[in-house]
């Protein structure tokens, strides 16, 4: 199975804590690459604020390209910052793997992949 | 305040928020600072006790609240105020406050920051202390003044905010239009106060330009769709990406040419391309996105040999059109002297000769123009000039260098 791990928590608290605690939520992430790249291809995501985000609406008249609105879709207090692309034989796995990034600024939600597809470059 | 350094973060990101509301609700900037202190230590032992609670704002804003009337109780009783009246009015106002939301009580906070009585130093150490909540230390040192002598400037500043009586209704679109104006200037500002670092001050002043961002992207967060505010973000963090590489070894600032490009902040110069393409396509151009626009150029350019000066030529000739000021001539000159050559450069610069003749840049740009045509007698001439108009240490020392060159080859 295929599994997103999704990163929610209020965007620019990251940025806020010492550089010490940021290099400890570093670590974090660092010990889930390394498991993951030992288990082989993986995919991860670190996004940009939504204020650099455009989302589109549904034209009120179908047959009308939809509405592009600044800013992100909803606004809700906690944003998705970021998101792994895992596969893994169980949700336990999984479970196990996320706990490497857990940490108190952040809530993660784990959510099965129905298709995946594509691949990036990392340098673009 | 005891620390957490978790929370101590998130205390951070909802602090504009609150205080912006907390002052809207007691219309008394200390009382709501006063007021979100104390919220925020209650909040530390009882959070870590309990866990956080679904919506920490909220939670903030209610103790903070029942704190700050507590405060007004106690006071009203040794001034003899009526208690009932400020509870109702106070109630009123809590009332209507998910109708308006906490857009205009940032942006108000923000404004309020901005009178126009105060010097533009003291209303970015004002804005760092109410809404960013950087302690007097932090502020004295990345304006390296004493704390002492900071603490009087912002009490003095404060005193003067209170008697400005900004309106706290819900202000009109051109009001509203208006005080967005004033504060992206007062950002602006802030963060060319902490940009125009000298040597050695740079880590303070880092902490000034983080600042800006921040309050910038929580602007633009509350107001999503407003180009400007996307171009002062993306050119503040255009001209953060390169924090790293402006000075050398020594802490001498580096021009852009000699700057090591692969130390630019490319994080940071992504995120300010993502915000100009959003912005490009409302097709409201203005003065902040132009010289993001411009920043962008050098942003893009591999190296400096490699940059765009004709696109630079055409955006300040458009930066001119609307803010015709002095110094944007000088860089759209300089931009010339790069397409067109030194020839047509000086000629776009001498109709300001009367306009600009107490101004050292404007001479000392017509003498290195001159220096390049090799008119060594008329170069020499300007050098002069920017002699007599009081150059710094450093720079004086540059212009005898350059005075003994077109002497000797007079």
């Amino acid at each position: 199975m295929q599994y997103s791990i999704l990163i929610y928590g209020v965007e620019g608290e990251f940025e806020r804590l010492t550089e010490e605690e940021q290099s400890e939520i570093m670590a974090g992430h660092g010990r889930l690459q390394d498991r993951l790249k030992e288990k082989g291809a993986y995919a991860g995501a670190k996004l940009m604020p939504t204020s650099s985000a455009v989302s589109l609406k549904p034209a009120a008249q179908t047959q009308n390209k939809p509405l592009v609105v600044d800013g992100p879709f909803a606004e809700t207090k906690e944003r998705l910052l970021g998101l792994y692309i895992i596969d893994c034989e169980t949700l336990e796995e999984a479970i196990s793997l996320s706990e490497e990034i857990s940490s108190p600024i952040v809530t993660i939600e784990i959510r099965p992949i129905d298709w995946p597809g594509g691949l990036l470059n990392p340098d673009a | 305040m005891p620390e957490n350094k978790w929370l101590t973060s998130r205390f951070s990101q909802i602090r504009p928020k609150a205080i912006g509301a907390l002052n809207r609700y007691f219309r008394d900037i200390d009382l709501a600072e006063e007021a979100f202190s104390i919220s925020c230590t209650r909040a530390l032992s009882h959070w870590q006790k309990n866990g956080l609670p679904d919506d920490p704002l909220a939670w903030l804003l209610t103790v903070g609240r029942n704190a700050g009337r507590d405060i007004i109780r106690k006071n009203a009783r040794l001034e003899s105020l009526d208690e009932k009246q400020e509870e109702l009015a106070a109630q009123q106002i809590s009332e209507n406050e998910e109708l308006i939301g906490f857009r205009d009580d940032v942006l108000r906070l923000m404004f309020i920051c901005c009178h126009p009585d105060l010097s533009p130093q003291d209303q970015s150490a004002l804005a760092l202390k109410i809404v960013a909540g950087l302690s007097i230390s932090e502020i004295a040192s990345a304006f390296l003044v004493k704390p002492k002598t900071m603490e009087q400037r912002i009490r003095r500043a404060k005193k003067t905010i209170s008697e400005a009586n900004i309106p706290f209704e819900i202000p009109s679109m051109i009001e509203r239009n208006t005080r967005l104006k004033s504060v992206m200037l007062m950002l602006y500002l802030l963060f060319n106060e902490g940009w125009s670092a000298s040597s050695g001050e740079a880590p303070v002043k880092a902490t000034v330009c983080n600042e800006a961002i921040r309050l910038t992207r929580t602007l633009l967060e509350l107001f999503p769709s407003i180009t400007e505010l996307m171009g002062l973000l993306a050119l503040f963090l255009y001209q953060h990406s390169r924090r790293e590489a402006r000075a050398d070894i020594k802490g001498d600032l580096l021009p852009l040419e000699e700057q090591d490009r692969s130390l630019w902040d490319l994080g940071m110069i992504k995120e300010a391309h993502a915000l100009m393409e959003k912005s490009v396509r409302h097709m409201t151009p203005g003065p902040y996105q132009i010289q993001a626009a411009i920043a962008g150029v050098h942003a893009r350019s591999k190296s400096d040999e490699k940059t765009d000066w004709h696109e630079i030529e055409k955006l300040y000739s458009a930066l001119y059109a609307l803010e015709p000021s002095p110094v944007v001539k000088l860089n759209h000159a300089a931009a010339i002297a790069k397409t067109k050559g030194p020839v047509a450069a000086l000629e776009t610069l001498s109709p300001l000769c009367e306009e600009l003749k107490a101004y050292k840049w404007f001479h000392a740009m017509r003498a290195s123009l001159y220096l390049e045509i090799e008119d060594f007698a008329a170069a020499k001439v300007a050098y002069e000039k920017v002699l007599s108009l009081n150059p710094l240490a450093a720079e004086k020392r540059f212009i005898e260098e350059k005075l003994e060159f077109c002497k000797k080859n007079l």
